[in-house]
């Protein structure tokens, strides 16, 4: 039986552009990494982190260099945060780390200040100095206190 | 129909009944699959007549679907000043629910009615016995094919149908004054691999069971006449469509997707 040639073709073309649309989604959009990158884990125990989530960027300058890994509560019970960082960085031991805001309402990301020590980060290391989250509502809450304590006087 | 109770009764244990009879079915196609020979032949012919001759409304309605998200999304959006959050907006709508659930319910109509009539018609012109009679199963040679085609087919329509809306949000998007860049940056932050493009493959992939089964089921026992074809037929584009939404519902709800 002689095969439809053109069809098979078809055939084949479909199945590409199939798997190539599903490679998009997860490669491009998902965001898998095949193989994946190679990354070192460090933690930073914070008093209040806001609203960040897992995967959020972590960036140096502005510059995404990782992510939230995941985000558990310590033993002190303070947020203990894993972050995933490139492991091509050399970051001192004396790195601290800041939980800041893209706008005034934007999303939570996690933004690193380098320090000046000559021993370099490595993976399962503890970030010592740290920054908590701003709680906008409990700035205003504190200002209008403040406000009402100075009119009082 | 004298005794309302006795007619629901009636309709709760026909619906048990067919569920049944479905199961034993999907485990007899199950079977012939494993079954030699393999019929590749068969089944790329089938994947041909389910996939490729699917994929224009397909596309058409994926880029349809997207631009009226992407128009939806903007308009919503730009009371908030958020319109930055548009690629977010369209990329996973389209990838966690209408992506896999339309291009589903579009298949039924194209390729499911169609898989349905042609088993139907089968039954009805004796096709079926004849092909009994050079002893070949028309299980093994008609069904399995056709729902392994369409089991297959499902995800790989659905991933293009999700491409094709992210396409039409970004036109529309663009064209009304959305960033390019933040647009697809929004979909790269906020898509994930694991809960999002993996739950609309699973998705699509049960999508696609359903309706395979659905379909060559209705075909196959359909009655072999006229009116029993034209019956089966509508009966498959009525109970697939009910099938794909309810379990959309029950997939989201225990996975999270």
């Amino acid at each position: 039986m002689k095969r439809n040639q053109t069809r098979d073709v078809a055939v084949g073309l479909f199945v590409l552009a199939g798997f190539a649309a599903i490679a998009y989604l997860s490669l491009q959009l998902g965001g898998l990494k095949i193989p994946a990158d190679e990354t070192i884990s460090v933690f930073a125990d914070f008093d209040e982190i806001g609203g960040l989530r897992p995967r959020a960027p972590v960036v140096i300058s502005g510059v995404q260099v990782g992510q939230v890994d995941r985000i558990d509560l310590s033993d002190d019970y303070r947020a203990r945060v894993f972050l995933a960082l490139d492991a091509a960085l050399e970051l001192p031991v004396d790195t601290s780390a800041s939980i800041v805001t893209s706008g005034v309402l934007g999303d939570r990301y996690v933004s690193m200040q380098l320090g000046g020590d000559d021993r370099y980060l490595e993976d399962g290391d503890e970030i010592e100095f740290v920054e908590s989250a701003v709680i906008l509502e409990r700035l205003i809450g504190k200002l209008i206190h403040d406000a009402n304590l100075d009119s009082e006087e | 129909m004298s005794n309302p109770v006795a007619a629901i009764g009636a309709r709760a244990l026909y619906f048990v009944e067919e569920t049944g009879r479905l199961a034993v079915f999907a485990a007899h196609v199950g079977g012939a699959a494993l079954r030699r020979p393999l019929r590749l032949q068969r089944f790329l012919d089938e994947v041909f007549y389910l996939g490729v001759l699917s994929l224009i409304i397909i596309c058409v309605c994926g880029v349809a679907v997207g631009a009226v998200l992407g128009l939806q999304g903007y308009n919503t959006l730009e009371r908030f000043g958020a319109t930055d959050s548009l690629g977010t907006v369209v990329g996973l709508s389209l990838i966690r629910e209408l992506g896999p659930v339309l291009t589903a319910l579009l298949t039924t109509g194209r390729a499911g009615s169609a898989t349905t009539a042609e088993i139907g018609t089968m039954v009805a012109t004796e096709q079926l016995d004849g092909l009994r009679m050079m002893s070949i199963d028309p299980m093994h040679y008609v069904v399995m094919p056709k729902a392994l085609a369409m089991i297959f087919v499902m995800p790989l329509l659905s991933a293009l149908f999700i491409v094709c809306g992210i396409a039409g949000g970004y036109l529309v998007g663009v064209y009304w004054g959305v960033d390019p860049g933040s647009y697809l940056t929004g979909l790269e932050s906020s898509i994930t691999f694991r809960d999002d493009v993996v739950g609309s493959f699973i998705k699509a992939l049960c999508f696609g069971v359903l309706v395979g089964l659905i379909a060559t089921y209705r075909g196959f026992t359909s009655a072999p006449t006229s009116q029993g074809v034209s019956a089966a037929t509508t009966t498959t584009v009525v109970e697939a469509s009910v099938a794909i939404l309810v379990f959309d519902y029950f997939i989201t709800a225990l996975w999270g997707v």
